[in-house]
């Protein structure tokens, strides 16, 4: 297969950002490691400015992502490295994609795991239960966030529990449980690098695979000078990363339990797979006698086997990279210790009953589809203001509060690239237009946003048209092209100011892309 | 949680999931196994070390020098500086009774020999379980990992390894690809982020 606009996908947004002076590691035969979430050439932002901060909450009050999208723009060396950063994530994993011939038929047979095990989920869930407490496995069940939250506490104390150790587990944000635990008396420590900044500077994680991607190595200079008591005038990223080491280990070592998420809950031998780079999970659940795994409902899936359909696809989507550092199972407790799993609802098996959204319980939390979009790209994950961001984000968070990210569905361009990369083929920007619809229904919306809705609405009665601008939008990602910015669908662009597109950028990718459009790997006409 | 209650957040959840369910039929997939492609064909059986190493080292792993017979020596050679070196392989005595310890005990492990139950090609991954690590955070702890890799133990593809029986056999498995690493400051890539600095993985045959 030919790749004619190869050298444009491997082309930078920004190319001042690229520096020679290289920070990455080499492999033996002293070739440029890009593995995990390493940058695949060296990026370094030109100076130092202040960290923009995320969406301003109030309440149940409807986020303003405009507001706070604005001011990431308005901070260029952050926005730029951001959407850097993201965009070659979303190359090398292209990249590893291309690898593969059978891409489309794994993202096609994970998609009917998970919608099978979705429509099975109560004997799936049954199985699991069944088989994790063979395995001498506690099996608690939480109806809601507050539940998990009660029922960990309540592990903790049972065994005199002082301090927790615990590797990054978007459930556990979901359900606010380090902002319960801190008036517990328990203390809570972030094992995961990016996690651990974000506790320390008291944010929560902008990225669900790389949490702390919005900041700069002068920002996290800045919190460990603060938190950790380093040299504030250091802000070299290998000094940093060791003195964040050093700190942490005394505390693993000290911890009396360990909490782990789950990337995935095999019903037939009630195991838990998690998957990091770092080997935190690792950590969490093998250093402290007591070993808590918080898992959403949805994380079932039926067998081992199927384990070798979703690791191939999963780190490679989320990072370009062909696995994780670490892709551990944990099926038992050690002897001598004890082994939990919370099995978490909070509003999954509601979801489950929505027609128009059930499917989005496939996610396996990759984060490709935030890499690929240029919203997201451009206005950092915080700008939200909610627990999940980008174009997942957008189809999740209405579920938690209807009013509160009311206007978030907004927040696309519904140019279909996240549905295409989507590695379980969650027809996302479908979903995010159906919420609209939803959301307007509801007088959810300002009016301005229901002004939008009726525009939409025509391109979107009109299916060629529509598959004409999802197509012509998907391969002009990297930029917002005038026709993607002024597409009808696009609410994110309407009224507001953009920064110009670089004339010369668009010209090269109109050039690179005629006349073969359908070559973009990731729409879906490029496989007729 | 409680027994006692009238209806248990279990059964509630376990209700609300059948009263939800979606419309349509969806069967289970069928799951073709797929071959590993290397130079556009077919991966055999004689690629498997070399291809198993390349992918190691794009994963920050490295492979062991192959003239070097003695493993002590190997140990010496790799790690020069190394204090206290525990084994789980009888080809080396360590300093340390690893099975009798806390794993708190192991922080001050410099380097933890021990042999992978098996590895993958297509990946570069060994997988360790309790039975190789006797005490699983050894292979966190420690500052350095060198494993033994007898070649007729790797298969071909993340597939093949999970028909393998240390998932449903073992209490504790994982992959290991490369070393502990970390990009989550500026995307710059750094090894020994919590776990292991280094991982190295020397062709050994079973003894
Ligand atoms: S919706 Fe799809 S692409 Fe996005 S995080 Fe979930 S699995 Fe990944």
């Amino acid at each position: 297969m030919s790749h004619p606009q190869e050298p444009d996908r491997h082309r930078m947004i920004h190319p001042d950002l690229a520096v020679s002076d290289d920070e990455a590691p080499r492999s033996p035969d002293g070739h440029r490691l890009e593995h995990g979430a390493g940058t695949s050439r060296p990026l370094r932002p030109r100076s130092h400015e202040p960290q923009p901060r995320g969406a301003r909450v109030h309440g149940h009050r409807p986020i303003d992502q405009n507001e706070a999208a604005a001011r990431f723009i308005a901070a260029p060396e952050h926005e730029q490295m951001h959407d850097e950063r993201l965009w070659d994530l979303r190359q090398k994993r292209d990249r590893q994609m291309r690898a593969i011939p059978e891409w489309e038929e794994l993202r096609e047979i994970a998609s009917r795991i998970k919608q099978h095990t979705l429509s099975h989920l109560d004997t799936y869930l049954e199985q699991f239960e069944a088989a994790a407490k063979a395995n001498g496995v506690h099996v608690h069940w939480a109806e809601d966030g507050a539940a998990h939250n009660r029922i960990v506490h309540a592990i903790l104390r049972d065994h005199g529990a002082r301090r927790l150790i615990k590797s990054k587990s978007m459930l556990t944000e979901e359900c606010g449980f380090r902002h319960y635990m801190a008036a517990s008396g328990i203390e809570v420590i972030e094992t995961d690098l990016g996690e651990r900044i974000q506790q320390l500077d008291d944010e929560d994680p902008s990225h669900i695979v790389v949490p702390a991607v919005h900041k700069l190595r002068a920002d996290v200079a800045d919190v460990f000078a603060r938190k950790l008591g380093t040299d504030p005038d250091n802000d070299d990223v290998h000094y940093l990363a060791e003195r964040q080491r050093e700190a942490t280990r005394p505390l693993i070592l000290e911890a009396d339990a360990g909490l782990t998420g789950g990337n995935f809950a095999v019903a037939e031998t009630g195991s838990i797979v998690v998957c990091t780079n770092e080997g935190n999970a690792d950590l969490s659940g093998n250093v402290p006698k007591l070993q808590i795994h918080s898992v959403g409902i949805e994380k079932i899936i039926p067998q081992v086997a199927d384990l070798g359909i979703f690791v191939r696809l999963l780190s490679r989507s989320a990072l370009g990279s062909p696995m994780t550092q670490y892709t551990s199972h944990f099926r038992g407790p050690r002897p001598g210790t004890e082994m939990h799993v919370v099995l978490v609802d909070n509003g999954r098996a509601a979801r489950l009953g929505m027609e128009e959204f059930w499917t989005s319980l496939k996610c396996i939390r990759c984060g490709a589809c935030m890499n690929t979009c240029p919203v997201y790209r451009r206005s950092g994950g915080l700008s939200y203001g909610a627990t999940y961001s980008g174009p997942i984000g957008l189809i999740l968070d209405p579920t938690f509060d209807k009013r509160k990210y009311s206007t978030l569905p907004f927040s696309s361009t519904l140019n279909g690239s996240c549905s295409n990369v989507c590695p379980v083929k969650i027809n996302i920007h479908e979903q995010i237009f159906a919420w609209r619809k939803v959301l307007a229904e509801a007088r959810e919306l300002p009016l301005v946003k229901r002004a939008m809705m009726s525009a939409a609405g025509k391109v979107l009665s009109h299916p060629a048209l529509y598959r004409t601008a999802i197509r012509t939008a998907d391969s002009a990602l990297k930029v917002l092209p005038r026709f993607v910015v002024y597409n009808p669908l696009n609410t994110w662009t309407q009224g507001r100011e953009m920064p110009p597109v670089p004339k010369s950028t668009f010209h090269d990718w109109y050039a690179a892309n005629h006349p073969a459009p359908a070559e973009d790997p990731t729409s879906p006409e490029a496989k007729p | 949680m409680s027994a006692d209650d009238v209806v248990s957040p279990r059964d509630t959840i376990l209700a609300r999931i059948r009263a939800n369910r979606p419309a349509g039929e969806h069967p289970r997939p069928d799951v073709p196994r797929f071959p590993v492609l290397h130079a556009g064909r077919p991966l055999e059986p004689d690629d498997y070390v070399g291809v198993f190493e390349t992918n190691l080292k794009a994963m920050g792993g490295k492979p062991a020098p192959e003239d070097a017979d003695d493993l002590a020596a190997l140990v010496r050679r790799l790690f020069p500086k190394a204090g206290v070196v525990a084994s789980r392989v009888p080809e080396l005595a360590g300093d340390i009774d690893v099975a009798a310890c806390r794993p708190q005990d192991l922080a001050g492990v410099d380097v933890a020999v021990v042999r992978a139950a098996f590895a993958i090609a297509e990946t570069g991954s060994i997988l360790l379980s309790e039975a190789e690590l006797g005490v699983n955070a050894l292979a966190y702890l420690a500052q350095h990992l060198l494993v033994l890799l007898d070649p007729a133990d790797i298969v071909a593809s993340t597939q093949d390894a999970y028909h393998r029986p240390e998932f449903k056999e073992r209490r504790y498995a994982a992959f290991h690809t490369g070393p502990s690493a970390t990009a989550d400051i500026e995307g710059v890539l750094i090894h020994g982020a919590q776990g292991v600095r280094s991982l190295t993985v020397a062709m050994r045959p079973r003894a």
